[in-house]
């Protein structure tokens, strides 16, 4: 399972990481969308990897060292809500730029390279 | 009231905030006088907390009373009241300068404005890594909304790739954050501080990645070089009393390199200890260099400012970085003593240029603040002479604070001649580009009957606020050089309190029961 969560981490940040630097917006607020999964993944891992056990202190589970670590689940929420609201702004962000500069480029220039 | 001094200061912005949204429908002068009532409360406030800590008390605030670790602390020393005040003065002139028609532009300025104040305050103050992540955001949100306050195709396309960069940033912020929790098991800056010495060997890769990735997200948000090339586009393009407030956005990276590499990095960490060092002091010199290149390269003197504003960053962190590496008590605190001198003299420096290059946009309307000539503007000689002051200030010339900060840290960079040069050469380039500057603005009139089409006239409203913000700023520089005997005197004893940060550690973990 390790394997497979890191997996799956490596490839979302690398998606994300190679839509972040495409050229126009929408592809940047996808790989921003990715980055922003693979983060989340990742705290959720940053308690090890338990399966089947309650996060509570003091049952049984607990006794023998095998209870799910808390903290992150509720990193996880706080980076998620974080994550989504800013998704949000940088969506209609890029709409208004979309409007205002003419063209849906990062530097707000046609594909012949004139700035608007 | 000692008992929650020291999140008065986060609390009173976010409760103005709070109270200006939902008085939003009144008339424009009851809700800046409100938001300026609000502004000198936490400067009130701010005086107070530092005058709390000044002897050298920790104080403690516990969230919900729950015992750190387990609980979210807010920790005030003397480093914390120090940059709170900073912010809360700052931000009292740029409010006054912003609502001289700045706030009218578009809709929540002042709330915008005090939550900005809120994630500010909140950053300084947390003893909490993943809560300084949550402050981060506060605040990266509260300055995607001033930045595009008014709105315009520059300030939108400056500010989707202010955004953009920023929402990278915070990704590796908790990446950084998840990997110091794995390594290290907790999220308390003083926990994690206690547990770094003894860090298992297993988990050191995973602690040192965690600890380089938080250095890489605090150097985006103080633009340190190669992570800076955002800045001089997006503080040139936004609104002057906005791009004021931001002069202190840079510090707030610079604060948290210097807060994790003290506490958290310091000489204490066993084999984490020093993990800053080799990075810090040539990416500063590097950031000087380029800020310093970019001043002489400015078109305008909003781009001078924003780049003077990437220079001062790396003055800064050379001073801290300085703090890395001579032995604590004697080189090591003098270098970051000289660089909590030079950081409000270099934020407010860098403010007031700000406000000078909005009051020359407002007065020559054919190339408002672009080194070009242009007709004679109205009281050129006032708006000059504040300009020579602001300039005298800016590059560090005696006898204002500048020098003495500069002075300070060439002081504690003895025997290492790249420091010298690097410092003493960019302040040489930083003259002669705000020489060209003012020779440009101010001595190079357009002839009046030039074929050049009739210019509009120049809005006559009155340049009270604008003066007194300007005069404000000017009065806060002459005061740092005037008590700089009294300023070092603090600032030794704040780099002290750094360089030992047994006593933090002890009062966030209640060991020594300084609970209050």
């Amino acid at each position: 399972m390790e394997a497979l969560i890191a997996l799956a981490i490596g490839v979302l940040t690398g998606c994300g990481v190679y839509l972040v630097l495409r050229a126009h917006t929408f592809p940047v607020v996808l790989g921003l969308t990715l980055l922003s999964y693979a983060v989340n993944l990742f705290l959720f891992a940053t308690g090890r990897l338990v399966i089947g056990q309650p996060p509570v202190i003091g049952s049984a589970a607990a006794a023998l060292g095998q209870l799910a670590d808390p903290l992150p689940q509720a990193l996880v929420l706080t980076a998620i809500v974080i994550g989504f609201a800013m998704t949000a702004f940088v969506i209609m962000l890029s709409l208004r730029a979309r409007a205002e500069l003419g063209n849906d480029h990062v530097d707000g220039r046609q594909e012949g390279g004139t700035q608007s | 009231m000692n008992a929650h001094l020291a999140i008065a200061p986060i609390l009173v912005p976010f409760l103005a905030g709070v109270l200006l949204l939902t008085l939003r429908d009144l008339p424009m002068p009851l809700r800046r006088w409100l938001a300026l009532f609000a502004a000198l409360a936490q400067v009130g406030i701010a005086i107070m907390l530092l005058a709390a800590v000044a002897g050298g008390e920790i104080l403690v605030y516990r969230l919900g009373d729950w015992p750190a670790p387990w609980g979210i602390v807010l920790v005030a020393d003397r480093l914390a009241a120090w940059m709170v005040l900073i912010t809360t003065l700052l931000a009292l002139f740029a409010l006054i300068h912003a609502s001289d028609g700045t706030d009218r532009k578009g809709r929540h300025f002042h709330v915008v404005f005090q939550m900005q104040l809120f994630g500010l305050a909140g950053a300084f103050l947390t003893g909490d890594l993943f809560n300084l992540f949550v402050f981060f955001e506060i605040l990266l949100i509260a300055s995607y909304g001033l930045m595009l306050h008014g709105g315009g195709a520059a300030r939108t396309r400056a500010g989707l790739h202010y955004v953009v960069l920023n929402l990278l940033g915070s990704t590796v912020f908790l990446f950084a954050a998840g990997l110091i929790y794995a390594s290290l098991g907790s999220l308390n800056l003083a926990d994690i501080a206690a547990k770094a010495a003894g860090v298992a060997p297993e988990n050191l890769g995973l602690a040192r990645a965690g600890g380089l990735l938080l250095l890489a997200v605090f150097a985006l948000k103080a633009a340190l070089l190669p992570l800076h090339l955002w800045l001089p586009a997006a503080y040139a393009g936004t609104a002057a009393p906005v791009a004021a407030l931001f002069a202190i956005m840079s510090k707030v990276g610079a604060y948290a390199i210097l807060r994790t590499a003290t506490l958290v990095f310091g000489d204490g960490a066993g084999s984490l200890a020093r993990l800053f060092e080799p990075w810090l002091l040539p990416a500063a010199l590097a950031t000087l260099a380029a800020g310093m290149l970019g001043a002489l390269a400015a078109t305008s003197l909003g781009r001078l400012a924003a780049w003077l504003v990437v220079a001062s960053v790396g003055t800064l962190l050379i001073a801290f970085a300085l703090g890395q590496q001579g032995a604590v008590g004697t080189a090591g605190t003098a270098g970051i003593a000289a660089g909590l001198y030079y950081l409000p003299h270099g934020t407010f420096a860098t403010a007031l240029l700000f406000l000078l290059a909005e009051a020359l946009r407002r007065r020559r309307p054919a190339s408002a603040d672009s080194l070009a000539p242009d007709a004679d503007m109205p009281r050129h000689a006032l708006w000059g002479g504040l300009f020579f002051v602001a300039a005298v200030a800016a590059t560090g010339l005696p006898p204002l604070s500048g020098f003495v900060g500069k002075f300070l840290i060439l002081k504690a960079a003895a025997e290492q001649p790249w420091v010298w040069a690097v410092i003493l050469v960019s302040a040489l380039a930083g003259v002669i580009a705000l020489a060209r500057a003012g020779t440009r603005l101010f001595f190079s009139a357009r002839s009046a009957d030039s074929a050049a089409p009739p210019l509009p006239v120049y809005e006559p409203h009155s340049a009270a606020r604008e003066l007194v913000a300007i005069g404000g700023l000017l009065l806060l520089i002459f005061a740092l050089t005037i008590g700089a005997g009294a300023v070092v005197d603090f600032t030794r004893a704040t780099a002290l309190q750094l360089a030992d940060p047994a006593a933090y550690i002890a009062a966030v973990l209640g060991l020594e029961g300084v609970k209050r």
